[in-house]
């Protein structure tokens, strides 16, 4: 059962050198209770999806979907009024920087419990009460003494912790995870993920990871959804993607890391030449062209490349098919 | 993966042909409404202070008791000889408005250049030196800012005896905090840069160090305070000469005229309400022109 | 913050003790109290009394000492015009001059703060241009000049107020918005540069996250933090109007400290004009040093290490 069904949404920013379209016709869909990762590099539009979804756009961008359904219900002509409803209590954010996601002038307490006081009719003492039992559950130790601290008197990690906890407060069907780890110590990275995958399973809520660490997303995620440019380039499941990648963008992202004991010490690392399109104006064609060895023609075209079927539940952007590409990567003599 | 396609980003034509900095910085100033509204406001009053001698049609202390108090042009009793009226002594309104330009700005000016070359000197050297120079020069700042302006203003005048010259001088060697203050901290912004460091080690003197390095980058900060304190000093001065302690009469400061008008206000109240205007019309202008050279400057200060 | 407190308590003491001294030199060297005091059409023998009776004839620093021995006890000296102790003229109108300030500083508040949030709000709207015009106008028109508009529409045209003397709270009411408008420009623009880089920051967006409403948002969050340095600006204003006092005082007949200051200076009187440049600037001073507390107290992060 689909909590979160996406299509075709798009998000338009106008500029002063003409309309910018950072995200463009993305179709998605998200399972109870399952893990969606949406993976790709800097500046290819995941975070303005997520925004997007939860109504959180800057005020320059719009928004347009022909379906955006949470639960059965539509968010799309939804009133504000009953979109802040929604959010923090069935669908939640987490954020990409905990040391400024933070409001320095409140208690960690006052800023957890304020979450639940907005969606349910409880006392303050079983506000607080929630807050102490979900600090215990991110893994904070004397959760109660540090109801009363500030964020700035908590390391990075921890105050991600808090987030989280903030994000479970009123128990949501959807918790959208927006980089959460980037910018934190790579060695607490790990430990964040695990206790997001977690409290994920223990609370039996969806997830959306938007994150640009591949690594991270073969663990955790149920499903992988690439994003490139503003469109989403292959979907399937994690291990689907992982195991035969089909869009080249997929397959160059994973020749870039390097597998211990698979790749050979001294080798070159694989990269992907090139840099991404601008997104400003008219778009036609296959955004990937430019950097892809096996373009051609008809890649150019004036209309979107669509996405195509494998089967039901994968897909990929691309004008050639596996058999084809396969012969020609075997061509041009690449593993 | 090889490389397969060519790098489209090759600078185009129009990029390479691109307007210098120099011409941005002129259409940007002139595309800015206060810029161009506000000086263009200064700059006729400017002219009209430089012109006065021969655009005012009157001589200002040329009294007349038997045309006292005739009003403007736009009242039914108005006449085209005396456009502005006349004051209680007969004297044409218009003229001794336009020599009162010359009286503003003379001290706004002069107020201007004498406290920015205190204020700055001392702002600079603290910025520049830090340490004990520095805690020093922030003492005597502190020390001025608790000290109120108009208060010491008035005693001193008050006991020297007040003329335009003294009111140039005790103006000018009290708003100098505010060169001070900005000085000092655009100065600390750039010493610590990389050009700096550079002449210091190819030995330059430390006066030729901040007059060729520090001085060129700290100068748009220089001129938004420098339009800030002449409005500054021609309030000061207003104000000081409408007490009577300002620039004495029969001197036409547009400040003094409120002062001797404020009896008739009542009763014609243009007699107040045309110096007023004035000085009012002065001071947006220089502000306006102030925040603009602030916005096209450093347009992250923008509001 | 203890540590914090101390010292700049240890340095206002310093600024305090150097602005009396600077004031003293500078009013002894500006003129001659003895002939000043001696008036016109004295002769050289009654200045020379003057002047040996009062202690003029002594070093500057003999008598600055002498002053500020006395000082120290409350004991500012006598008006030799008014011939009362200057201490108890002073504290008696000094009650006047700082509801003055503390009604002006109010309008100033009640009128910026408002308008500086909703500019903020719709930045570049109709409510936001109209608060930066009429925060360069407020600027361009000197409070004398205002004062004297007032006066002729609220006072006499439309006779809505008293316009002198301070009999009941009504004879404050225009000298508090001739006084007060002054500073509203830079509490507007403080308030609504503040709001905008609030309103722009990660926590806000959290706080949206979060489904907590519009005014929660707005107060709750974004204002506690904006008006950080707005409360700060807020003590300082208040020292400039203590100061700037004088002319409206002078104008309304209001019988405050500015208003003495005025008289005083009119007639020499050392005495009184060294007491009250000493008490504005202290004023000043603590209520600079009251700011500096409150905006480190308000700053979780400063307060709590």
């Amino acid at each position: 059962m689909s909590i979160l069904t996406v299509e075709n949404l798009s998000v338009d920013i106008p500029l002063a050198g003409g309309v910018l379209h950072p995200v463009r016709d993305i179709s998605f869909s998200v399972e109870a209770g399952k893990t969606l990762a949406i993976v790709g590099e800097s500046g290819c539009g995941k975070s303005l999806t997520s925004l997007a979804i939860m109504e959180l756009l800057p005020t320059a961008a719009t928004r347009s979907a022909t379906r955006l359904d949470f639960a059965g219900q539509s968010l799309l002509s939804l009133s504000e009024r009953r979109m802040s409803d929604i959010r923090g209590d069935r669908m939640s954010m987490i954020f990409q920087d905990p040391m400024t996601s933070l409001n320095p002038a409140y208690p960690i307490g006052d800023q957890l419990e304020e979450s639940l006081l907005r969606h349910r009719k409880v006392t303050r003492r079983e506000a607080r009460d929630r807050a102490v039992y979900l600090l215990e559950k991110v893994g904070i130790t004397a959760a109660e003494s540090r109801l009363g601290q500030y964020p700035h008197q908590l390391s990075g990690g921890l105050r991600q912790r808090v987030m989280i906890a903030m994000g479970l407060m009123c128990g949501p069907e959807l918790i959208i995870a927006d980089e959460p780890t980037t910018a934190l110590d790579v060695t607490i990275q790990a430990q964040i993920l695990l206790l997001l995958a977690d409290l994920q399973k223990e609370f039996g809520m969806a997830l959306i990871l938007i994150t640009h660490d591949l690594g991270v997303v073969a663990r955790v995620a149920d499903r992988v959804a690439v994003m490139y440019a503003g469109q989403i380039v292959e979907t399937g499941t994690a291990e689907q993607v992982f195991r035969e990648p089909t869009h080249p963008y997929t397959r160059g992202l994973l020749e870039c890391i390097p597998i211990p004991g698979k790749t050979a010490p001294g080798s070159p690392l694989g990269s992907i030449p090139g840099i991404v399109p601008s997104l400003i104006g008219e778009l036609h064609g296959c955004s990937f062209r430019d950097r892809c060895e096996l373009a051609h023609e008809a890649c150019a075209v004036p209309e979107i490349i669509p996405m195509r079927e494998l089967d039901a539940r994968r897909g990929y952007r691309c004008v050639l098919d596996p058999r084809s590409m396969a012969g020609e990567i075997a061509e041009a003599g690449l593993q | 993966m090889a490389v397969t396609h060519t790098d489209s980003r090759l600078p185009s034509a129009e990029e390479i042909l691109e307007p210098s900095p120099a011409a941005k910085l002129r259409r940007r100033m002139l595309g800015h409404v206060g810029i161009t509204l506000g000086g263009g406001v200064f700059l006729v009053i400017v002219a009209m202070a430089l012109l006065a001698p021969w655009i005012a049609p009157h001589d200002p202390y040329l009294q007349d008791l038997a045309h006292r108090l005739i009003p403007p042009i736009w009242h039914e009793k108005g006449t085209w000889e005396h456009v502005l009226g006349t004051d209680q002594f007969g004297r044409d309104y218009l003229s001794r408005i336009i020599y009162g330009a010359r009286i503003s700005l003379l001290i706004g000016i002069a107020a201007m250049l004498i406290s920015g070359i205190i204020g700055t000197a001392m702002g600079v050297v603290a910025g520049y030196f830090g340490g004990r120079i520095d805690m020093a020069i922030t003492f005597v700042i502190t020390t001025r800012l608790a000290m109120p302006v108009i208060l010491i203003a008035l005693a001193v005048v008050a006991l020297i005896g007040s003329s335009l010259q003294i009111v140039i001088l005790v103006l000018g060697f009290l708003i100098w905090d505010r060169f001070a203050v900005v000085m000092r901290s655009a100065t600390q912004q750039v010493r610590n840069l990389d050009y700096v460091a550079a002449a210091q080690a190819a030995g330059c003197s430390t006066l030729r160090i901040i007059l060729t390095e520090i001085m060129p980058n700290v100068v748009n900060s220089l001129i938004v305070v420098a339009t800030v304190e002449v409005a500054h000093a021609v309030i000061l001065e207003a104000a000081l000469s409408f007490l009577g302690l300002g620039v004495q009469p029969p001197l036409p400061s547009w400040g003094l005229m409120i002062s001797e008008g404020k009896g008739l206000m009542f009763f014609l109240p243009w007699v107040i309400a045309i110096p007023g205007t004035a000085l009012f019309l002065l001071i947006l202008s220089v502000n306006m022109l102030g925040d603009g050279m602030r916005d096209v400057t450093a347009p992250e200060n923008r509001n | 913050m203890l540590a914090y407190a101390i010292k700049r308590f240890g340095v206002s003491i310093l600024v305090a003790i150097t602005v009396s001294i600077v004031t003293f030199t500078l009013l002894r060297l500006s003129g001659d109290p003895a002939v000043a005091m001696a008036g016109e059409g004295a002769t050289a023998a009654d200045v020379e009394y003057i002047r040996k009776h009062y202690g003029f004839d002594r070093s500057l620093l003999v008598q600055y000492s002498d002053w500020a021995a006395k000082a120290l006890r409350g004991d500012f000296g006598e008006s030799y015009y008014m011939k009362v102790k200057v201490s108890e003229v002073l504290f008696e109108r000094l009650p006047v001059t700082m509801t003055l300030g503390a009604l002006a500083l109010t309008f100033a508040v009640l009128l910026s703060i408002p308008l500086g949030v909703l500019a903020a709000i719709r930045p570049n709207s109709l409510i936001d241009r109209f608060a930066l015009t009429l925060a360069v106008v407020g600027q361009a028109l000197p409070s004398f000049f205002f004062a004297l508009i007032l006066i002729l529409f609220l006072g006499v045209k439309w006779r809505l107020l008293p316009i002198s003397g301070s009999e009941s709270w009504l004879n404050f009411i225009m000298p508090a918005i001739a006084l007060g408008y002054y500073a509203t420009p830079a509490f507007m623009r403080l308030t609504r540069a503040g709001m905008l880089d609030v309103l722009a920051s990660d926590y806000i967006r959290t706080a949206r996250a979060k489904g907590l409403r519009p005014l929660t948002v707005l107060f709750k969050h974004a204002l506690r933090n904006a008006i950080i340095p707005v409360v700060s600006l807020a003590a300082v204003q208040l020292g400039f109007m203590l100061g700037g006092s004088i002319v409206i005082e002078t104008i309304f007949s209001l019988n405050g400290v500015g208003r003495l200051a005025w008289q005083s200076i009119q007639r020499s009187d050392f005495e009184m004009m060294q007491a009250i440049v000493l008490v504005v600037a202290c004023l000043y001073i603590v209520l600079t040093y009251i700011a500096d507390l409150l905006n480190a107290y308000l700053d979780p992060r400063i307060r709590v290490g």
